[in-house]
């Protein structure tokens, strides 16, 4: 009992275990950080909500490929993001760029943040001004 | 009073929001090549291997570039409306064959009809990637200058050319003379 049980355990660990990306790992541990880094910030466009990172679709396998091939010619992670952008927009970024058709998405939870803030200062010095009334937790 | 104004243009404006968002469809993006210069490229012909097709093949030329696999579904299902389309010869239809084998591409073209005046062999997805593809079919209007129109992804059909390519070639057609 214990052997099968021990069995199946294993094969759910194996399940996660196996790995998305199949090439060779960078020998400069440096370029690995980066290139993990990386590949954990685009976005698999497929299978939208996930990283290329944790896509095995083909097309996540291509991107992580050409960021391979990039980081090999010497480009910057900027320069990266900027070809991935160019190519297939601002969604391609799980954090996208702080400009021009992004910055909505930057400035609206602020902007709600100090419209509620707003808000319940106003409710709260309203009430402050009303007449305490004892009556009224009586009935 | 005022209070109940603003409430309700609140509660208007988030509907509006809403109304907007549900119509869309999260999954068809936004292209960024939108009136830029058509991604350039040259590779061999699915029919040909020794021979290349690429963007120099349309330069100065208005013509459509549609994405295709064998593998792709929604590539069956918009297959005979290039037909057509290539049958009333309104515009030249260039194939990019994605990420696809070249003898699974040869024999659909040879079962069910070319559409396209040539079809480029993308085999590793490399030229793909620089068009921005993320799910084939995918269909490109370039104009005459080089420059993407407009993108439509999903299978072709009458309505979307009627209604999305159609006028944008009239506009474009319109301005040049």
């Amino acid at each position: 009992m214990k052997r099968v049980l021990v069995f199946f355990v294993a094969l759910l660990i194996s399940l996660t275990a196996s790995a998305i990306d199949t090439g060779a790992a960078f020998e400069d541990p440096e370029m690995q950080a980066r290139y993990e880094n990386l590949i954990s910030e685009v976005r698999c466009l497929v299978c939208q909500n996930q990283t290329i990172k944790d896509s095995n679709v083909f097309l996540a396998a291509d991107l992580r490929r050409e960021i391979r091939r990039m980081m090999t010619e010497g480009m910057t992670d900027a320069e990266i993001a900027d070809f991935l952008v160019a190519r297939y927009g601002d969604f391609v970024l799980y954090n996208p760029r702080k400009s021009g058709r992004t910055l909505i998405l930057w400035i609206t939870p602020a902007l709600l943040l100090g419209i509620g803030a707003f808000v319940i200062v106003r409710v709260v010095r309203d009430r402050m001004k009303m007449p305490i009334d004892d009556d009224a937790l009586k009935s | 009073m005022a209070r109940y104004i603003a409430l309700i243009v609140a509660f208007v404006i988030m509907i509006g929001i809403f109304a907007v968002g549900l119509d869309r469809d999260p999954t068809k993006l936004p292209s960024p090549l939108i009136d830029k210069p058509a991604p350039e490229y040259e590779l061999p012909r699915v029919k040909d291997p020794l021979s290349t097709v690429g963007s120099a093949d349309y330069a100065g030329q208005m013509v459509l570039v549609n994405i295709w696999a064998t593998w792709c579904v929604g590539c069956r299902a918009e297959h005979d409306y290039l037909l057509q389309l290539a049958a009333r010869s309104e515009i030249p239809i260039y194939g990019i064959n994605w990420r696809d084998e070249r003898d699974a591409a040869l024999s659909w073209l040879q079962q069910l009809g070319d559409p396209y005046v040539a079809s480029a062999y993308d085999e590793d997805g490399r030229v793909g990637i620089d068009w921005g593809v993320y799910g084939a079919p995918e269909t490109f209007l370039i104009s005459a200058g080089g420059s993407v129109m407009y993108k439509h992804v999903g299978p072709m059909n009458e309505a979307t050319w009627q209604g999305e390519f159609m006028p944008r070639i009239a506009a474009q057609s319109g301005a040049t003379r």
